[in-house]
């Protein structure tokens, strides 16, 4: 089989049994991107060198008989916003561009440990701020399905990547639904983890309160193997959860929804929904019923809400989170000349570094948080957030997981909404209420749009530090839909 | 109108982002339709709900304090758009006076 078509289970076990190498797999996913990626443009940085350099440790240590864990040997791409030691980390920003990290993420340091092959850091939305990879610096990244078409984003470098057999894993980071969108619009599996359950740690920050870390893959499988080695405690990061991280791999490995109980959220469907998204969407609850559970009908009337107090703490956190670009001892530094303050060369650097969305986002926070404002704006999102999470402990108290579409609709043109904030903003309607809450969620491909025969993405979500529950979830559904389709949805993929 | 263009330049200053003029034509419509549509919120009753600043509930989290050798001045300053004598050097914070 080719090594490239394989999921990260199946080149897990090859390596394993020795019937491959890992120099062998990460030179098969080096010669897939320089073969493709002109075309997709996932990455902003191969690490062909040193990507060599670690599958060659890896079959060091193998031969040697030393016990390695299931991603040893397997590609992983990083979304370029994890601080990676040798590598560049940019954000997909001019601020950053050619920056060097002077120390590595906790995530990517946990990868590089379990023998993880880093191939290259991925594109992204400026500072992970966007749904289309269009507000990147260096371009945007297109979608295997239909190369005009968005990857979505912030990730979607990543699930570029991932969808177009460049690699089998990557990882990204979720703040509105920065994972779960790009894998429903790319056809394959995002996790948005438990907010505190993967480490922030040398993740450059957007949204402190909001940005989690996750896995994509290509199946649900491989989702939850790269779950499980990314998560759990970090004491360098003061949000982190000291628990046990979830057992997502056997969940996924179960994938039995007999007996449980899933609620489809009323809000999270209706006016301004693609029809062949809703289809699909009910095509997945009614599946999931056949499966053995019981689905009702659940209603948190605050998540019409979400979006807006999105839009009013997630800019606020970022108009502070961003005030570290200032120009003096890392990143661009423009117009220095002798004659200009401080003052003057940090905001002539910040005007020529920032792209629009991000001095959008930096002026609507310093907005909600100047003094006259912040009652009615910072601090009334915050109450609605408050509401937003007492909305979801009703219904967990009703039922398992809640299920919805992952996004209203599916892949949109490049440059169709890209100088519409309020229309790429929409792209998130659906993710955000987990987001604000901080529990998790999952996208799990579940068919094509009859109009458009673009992927459809169903979304399950769960009580914090119940991630399991997700993945036993998309488990049972993936296998279910695989069966019907005649093999995994990305075969059908025409784009490359 | 939610927000004005002289707003919006007050804002820019604040933010410390040099906004040419063009820019600021562009920009400031754009942020008066999306403040106008996250006012939203205000329609909530939410009289008497706590805010939510973060959603863990952790609050003064500790860990033992470990010495780890500290980065170098050559690793410091390797990433620095401009250094003299081992420091970083930066434009003149004071004026002249």
């Amino acid at each position: 089989m080719e090594l490239t078509r394989m999921t990260a289970a199946e080149l897990s076990a090859a390596l394993a049994a020795r019937e491959v190498s890992a120099t062998e797999v990460t030179r098969a996913h080096l010669d897939r991107i320089a073969a493709v990626d002109d075309r997709v443009h996932a990455f902003l940085h191969v690490a062909a060198n040193s990507a060599l350099a670690a599958a060659a440790d890896v079959d060091a240590r193998r031969a040697e008989g030393e016990p390695l864990g299931p991603l040893a040997g397997v590609p992983v791409a990083v979304k370029d916003l994890f601080a990676t030691v040798g590598m560049p980390t940019t954000c997909g920003s001019r601020i950053l561009e050619g920056w060097h990290p002077p120390y590595e993420s906790t995530i990517t340091r946990r990868l590089r440990q379990a023998g993880a092959v880093i191939v290259g850091k991925t594109n992204m939305d400026e500072f992970a701020m966007g749904s289309s990879t269009e507000n990147s610096a260096f371009g945007p990244s297109r979608n295997p399905w239909d190369l005009d078409k968005i990857p979505g984003g912030s990730s979607g470098g990543s699930s570029a990547a991932v969808a177009a057999f460049e690699a089998p894993l990557a990882i990204g980071t979720d703040t509105g639904g920065s994972i779960r969108q790009p894998a429903s619009v790319c056809g394959i599996v995002g996790t948005k983890p438990t907010y505190g359950g993967s480490s922030r740690y040398g993740v450059v920050a957007f949204a402190s309160s909001l940005d989690t870390p996750g896995p994509f893959g290509r199946t649900v499988l491989d989702a939850a193997l790269l779950h499980e080695a990314m998560s759990g405690y970090d004491p360098c990061d003061s949000t982190s959860i000291d628990a046990p991280v979830p057992q997502v791999v056997a969940a996924a490995r179960e994938a039995d929804v007999g007996g449980m109980r899933i609620g489809v959220v009323t809000e999270l469907s209706g006016e301004g929904y693609q029809p062949g998204v809703l289809a699909r969407f009910a095509e997945a609850v009614e599946m999931l019923e056949s499966l053995g559970a019981k689905v009702t009908e659940v209603s948190c009337p605050h998540f019409r809400y979400a979006l807006p107090a999105y839009y009013l703490i997630a800019p606020s956190e970022c108009s502070s989170n961003l005030a570290r670009f200032d120009a003096m001892r890392y990143g661009l530094r423009v117009g220095d000349d002798g004659t200009r303050d401080a003052e003057e060369v940090m905001a002539l650097t910040r005007e020529a570094g920032f792209g629009a969305e991000v001095k959008r986002r930096i002026i609507l926070g310093t907005y909600a948080l100047s003094s006259g404002y912040y009652d009615a704006y910072y601090g009334k999102a915050q109450q609605v957030r408050t509401l937003i999470i007492r909305d979801f402990d009703a219904a967990f108290g009703q039922v398992d997981v809640l299920v919805s579409p992952a996004t209203p609709t599916t892949a949109f043109g490049i440059g169709e909404r890209a100088d519409d904030p309020m229309a790429m903003y929409l792209a998130d309607l659906c993710t955000i209420p987990s987001d604000l809450a901080g529990n998790a969620a999952i996208s799990v491909p579940c068919g094509l749009a009859a109009e458009d025969g673009l992927p459809v993405g169903l979304q399950v979500m769960a009580p914090a530090l119940a991630d399991d529950r997700l993945y036993r979830v998309a488990a049972a559904a993936e296998a279910a839909f695989t069966d019907r389709w005649g093999g995994p949805l990305l075969a059908r993929a025409k784009g490359l | 109108m939610s927000i004005t263009r002289d707003e919006v330049a007050h804002l820019a200053r604040l933010a410390r982002i040099a906004l040419p003029d063009a820019e600021l034509d562009h920009l400031a419509p754009q942020l008066d339709q999306i403040i106008t549509a996250v006012a939203q919120v205000q329609e909530v009753a939410a009289e008497g709900i706590p805010p939510t600043s973060h959603a863990t509930g952790l609050t003064n989290v500790f860990r033992d304090d470990v010495p780890v050798p500290c980065l170098g001045t050559d690793a410091a300053l390797d990433q620095a758009p401009a250094v003299e004598q081992q420091r970083f050097r930066v434009p003149r914070i004071l004026g002249e006076e």
